[in-house]
């Protein structure tokens, strides 16, 4: 119970665990732990930065897709509107040739009619004029009364 | 051996330590050094704490060396835990910077705790085999062969510590105040006039001389008693056995709390030592 050398001895003891603690067991243990925790910091960080990131792309995203829909609209409206013009240009270009077609037409149906005619007329001539021979074939000769007949002729 | 021996005699052999002091006629044991006076040492308290100590920090060490900040193992997690536990401590008491308190703490803390820790080894039990070590490698009598395991029940290791303490404040004070910082303080706290000079130093001394005083008999009345305790339930015959069990869960809280109290009051008073009035 009394005191008495081993108290030395304990000091000595006491000194130099505490000595090596601070030398050899503290430092490394603290080094880990600060590490980890600059570790953890970091890594907080990153992430933090990361999602923020991610909403800036997004939102860059959103609205580039606005952008590209509205571009489409553009042209889609362009392409529609490019349509309607080669449609109302065929149309007319297609009136035109009808109307072409049927001037032609007509110009030629007249030609071929005024032919007709012609033919016509001189068949009827010389039915009107075999016609008058045969009634005039007792009395006259057909030279006589050639240019009455031609006359007759003109008339129709 | 229990039954030819008085309970008195029980006690008294297992609250005694083993000593070692040298005499005239070379290294002598136990009853040859009963007037060696100061020059006897405490074998077995000398042995246990040292030995315990050199476990702590061995097992810390060989944690510490291979520490990585990455994701640790168990027994990592576990040390830094304690680690942790004592820093987060000294930061909230301690504000300077000072590379020593908080190895000291761990060191107190941990050595502490692990000598007190003997004090759940049931008590009859290392004496017994020291004793029949004694007797089979040695050929004393059993009775003869003292063995007390609880380091911190010896006021010499107790004292040892707060000393250590003790030293450290002194040499704190005079480091942060100055030696003519620190009489100051010694002689005109708390009644600041010149005159209060002769009762402000006795008043101070006392103070002073109260914190290491307080440190080591706080932690060996808190142990001897357990210890006593323990040793008077085993002569109980059976009835020891229902009753060392609740002890020994409320040891376990005893053993703790004295351990982080001896940490918690160095670091105050390191504290105080470091604070400039």
């Amino acid at each position: 119970m009394n005191i008495n050398a081993t108290l030395i001895g304990q000091l000595i003891a006491f000194a130099v665990f505490v000595l090596f603690c601070m030398k050899f067991v503290w430092p490394p243990i603290m080094a880990a732990i600060e590490e980890r925790q600059k570790k953890i910091a970091d890594g907080l960080a990153a992430s933090d930065r990361a999602e923020k990131d991610l909403q800036i792309a997004q939102e860059k995203a959103k609205e580039q897709l606005k952008e590209a829909k509205y571009q489409a609209a553009d042209i889609i409206e362009q392409a529609k509107k490019r349509a309607a013009q080669i449609v109302d240009q065929e149309t007319e270009r297609a009136h035109q040739e009808r109307e072409k077609i049927i001037a032609s037409g007509h110009t030629e149906i007249e030609a071929e009619r005024n032919r007709a005619k012609e033919e016509l007329r001189k068949q009827v001539a010389v039915l009107a004029v075999a016609g008058a021979e045969k009634i005039l074939a007792r009395q006259i000769d057909a030279a006589a009364q050639s240019d009455i007949v031609e006359k007759l002729v003109a008339e129709l | 051996m229990a039954s030819e021996i008085t309970s008195q005699e029980y006690i008294i052999h297992h609250l005694t330590n083993a000593t070692m002091c040298t005499t005239d006629s070379g290294i002598a044991f136990n009853k040859a050094c009963a007037d060696a006076g100061f020059w006897t040492w405490h074998i077995d308290t000398l042995g246990w704490s040292i030995g315990l100590g050199i476990l702590f920090l061995w097992f810390f060490r060989s944690i510490a060396k291979k520490a990585t900040s990455g994701v640790p193992s168990k027994t990592q997690a576990f040390i830094e835990m304690v680690v942790d536990f004592v820093d987060s401590n000294v930061r909230d008491t301690f504000h300077g910077k000072n590379k020593l308190i908080a190895p000291l703490g761990l060191t107190i803390f941990v050595w502490v705790f692990l000598m007190n820790l003997m004090d759940l080894v049931p008590v009859d039990l290392l004496p017994w085999i020291a004793g029949q070590i004694g007797y089979v490698g040695f050929g004393v009598d059993p009775h003869d062969v003292y063995m007390k395991v609880v380091p911190t029940t010896d006021l010499n290791m107790t004292f040892a510590l707060a000393l250590g303490v003790f030293f450290l404040i002194i040499f704190y004070s005079i480091k942060v105040k100055g030696i003519g910082g620190f009489m100051k303080e010694l002689t005109f706290q708390p009644f600041n006039h010149w005159a209060f000079i002769p009762v402000n130093f006795i008043l101070e001394t006392v103070t002073l001389l109260a914190k290491p005083m307080s440190l080591a008999l706080r932690l060996f009345g808190n142990l001897y008693a357990g210890e006593l305790i323990f040793i008077l339930m085993a002569m109980l015959g059976l009835w020891q056995l229902p009753l060392h069990f609740p002890w020994a869960v409320f040891h376990i809280l005893v053993i703790v709390l004295q351990a982080f109290i001896f940490m918690m009051l160095t670091v105050v008073y390191l504290s105080m030592a470091h604070e400039d009035h």
